[in-house]
């Protein structure tokens, strides 16, 4: 079932069994997502980014495929 | 709760000169919601409107829909308008008034384009109003896994929700839905709502979608599906139960996905296509070949080269699928994977112009103030000879939906995505950047075909157009950026 990493508040969380491997995410923020090398599956690099990243990471968010990526601190 | 009340019925709107104006009326229905009315957005006239309500008479309204309205408030305050609001609002209408609400920005369509404007407008801050209207009854969902995690019963239906309530509650939007758009009315910034209501908008984003087509003969017959929606996935699964043999009409993306779905549950299953390959138009010929193999690997009978005449049945049940040639493929439930149409009816006679999709230009416009996005847009038209481009595609609706947030607030950029899909089918994972046109010259440039595997290339007149892969996620990064690379600059 998910394995939806979790940390304090606000922070990133991913839903890896959700995740359709398509990269939009590391295309949008790579220093805050990758991808498994074996089925390119995400891999959260950084679960409470720094405010440089912030508009990175909304875009990911919006712009998931499989709307698998969830960010703590507002809507998504 | 909600913040802010737009608002919902105002007297002398007829008053308000121009349609800004208009959408800046706010009115409050009810005292108790005074103090929450939104002071971000000035309003500009504020009205208690309840003495005055039944003396609305639109005449261009629809009146009597007391029950119906009152029935969809109480759903709407279980997903967005507050209780207290609703009970009011339901008072109001009880006089027989059809309600007429202005709103900023208008959404029509509550998959995920729509949603996705929605989204997008308040990540960047927008702070006017929002209305989504959405036809379907189920929170705003995804539909990808409607042919394979649901049809399969892996996943329950919750879980292709876009968005949870919380996260809805907090885009602070009026979410209608249960609700269709009937009609819109450019010249008075309106559209009309199946139940006779109409919504005043500045801005309106037309994201309806498209709807399964469908084969001759299919009517009243038990047993044979489209898959487009929740419900339409609820009840093939429902169906496969208890099917002895499954007929798939089309090995598109969707067909192929069912096809394979329903072999791992086991069933019996042939796939009908008029095409030499499968995904042929998606893979070209020699990639069709291997996905043929994959299939027929997996027990799928494949009847290619097989164009359909329509389904057949007995005592109101299927009973099978005629070819061309006047051969029954037998089925006791079919599904009719042969595409799908855009969903403009809505808007025929509105001025739009509709040509397989509403016509919009490179910003996404089809005309002040109106865009589209999704399925149902047909964009990047800049004369009467160019036709543009229409994706059917889960990533185009979002990444066109983030467009056009943008250029709602200011942005002017064009609209040039690199088209995006993927397809899984027995365990093997299919993603397509660009596309893959007929007599492109493919080539598998890393991995092979043989160890299932490979990325492709696909290139035509000596540019690439196409990246294909197999298995292949983690290949796949680059492939945008080669494409951008190789995209003329025009």
């Amino acid at each position: 079932m998910s394995t939806t990493r979790e940390d304090a508040t606000p922070h990133i969380t991913v839903e890896d069994d959700r995740c359709v491997a398509a990269g939009h995410c590391v295309v949008a923020a790579p220093e805050v997502f990758d991808q498994r090398e074996e089925d390119g599956v995400v891999v959260l690099l950084d679960a409470r980014p720094p405010a440089s990243a912030r508009a990175a990471v909304h875009e990911a968010v919006l712009l998931c495929p499989a709307a698998a990526i969830r960010w703590g601190d507002g809507p998504s | 709760m909600r913040t802010d009340v737009t608002a919902d019925v105002t007297p002398d709107v007829t008053t308000v000169a121009t349609p800004e104006a208009a959408a800046a009326v706010r009115t409050e229905v009810a005292p108790e919601v005074t103090s929450v009315v939104r002071t971000d957005v000035a309003p500009d006239v504020t009205r208690d409107v309840t003495p005055d309500v039944t003396s609305i008479v639109r005449t261009d309204a629809i009146t009597a829909v007391t029950r119906d309205v009152t029935r969809d408030v109480a759903r709407d305050a279980t997903t967005d308008v507050a209780t207290d609001v609703a009970t009011d609002v339901a008072t109001d209408v009880a006089t027989d008034v059809a309600t007429d609400v202005a709103t900023d920005v208008a959404i029509v369509g509550a998959s995920v384009g729509g949603l996705t404007v929605a989204q997008a407008l308040r990540r960047r801050g927008f702070a006017g109003s929002l209305t989504l209207i959405g036809a379907e009854t189920e929170l705003p969902y995804d539909r990808p896994p409607l042919s394979k995690q649901v049809l399969a019963g892996t996943w329950p239906a919750a879980r292709t929700r876009l968005r949870d309530r919380a996260e809805l509650d907090a885009l602070d939007m009026e979410l209608r839905l249960g609700r269709r758009a009937v009609a819109l009315d450019q010249a008075r910034r309106r559209i009309t709502l199946d139940d006779g209501h109409t919504l005043r908008y500045g801005t309106l984003v037309v994201a309806t979608g498209a709807h399964a087509r469908d084969l001759p003969g299919r009517s009243g017959l038990a047993g044979v599906h489209t898959l487009r929606t929740l419900r339409d996935s609820e009840r093939l699964r429902e169906d496969l139960r208890t099917a002895r043999r499954v007929v798939v009409v089309g090995a598109g993306v969707l067909g192929c996905e069912i096809a394979a779905t329903a072999r791992g549950l086991g069933l019996p299953v042939t796939l009908v296509e008029p095409a030499a390959h499968p995904m042929e138009r998606l893979l070209g010929t020699d990639i069709g070949a291997a996905l043929a193999r994959l299939h027929t690997e997996h027990g799928v009978r494949l009847l290619l080269s097989t164009p359909v005449a329509g389904v057949e049945g007995e005592d109101g049940r299927v009973t099978g699928v005629r070819t061309a040639s006047g051969t029954l493929v037998p089925g006791d439930v079919v599904v009719v994977a042969v595409g799908a149409r855009p969903a403009t009816r809505w808007l025929t006679g509105s001025g739009l112009t509709l040509a397989d999709g509403v016509v919009c230009d490179d910003r996404c416009r089809a005309a002040d103030r109106v865009y589209a996005v999704g399925d149902v847009a047909r964009f990047g038209v800049t004369g009467p000879d160019d036709r543009g481009v229409r994706l059917e595609n889960r990533t185009n609706a979002t990444e066109q939906a983030v467009f056009v947030a943008a250029d709602i607030l200011g942005a002017e950029a064009r609209y040039r995505p690199v088209p995006y899909f993927w397809s899984d089918q027995f365990q093997v994972r299919i993603q397509v950047y660009g596309s893959v046109p007929a007599g492109a010259t493919v080539r598998v440039v890393e991995g092979s075909v043989a160890d299932r595997r490979f990325v492709a290339h696909a290139e035509a007149d000596g540019r690439l157009v196409g990246i294909v892969g197999w298995n292949a996620a983690a290949r796949m990064r680059t492939a945008r950026t080669l494409l951008d690379l190789a995209a003329p600059t025009a």
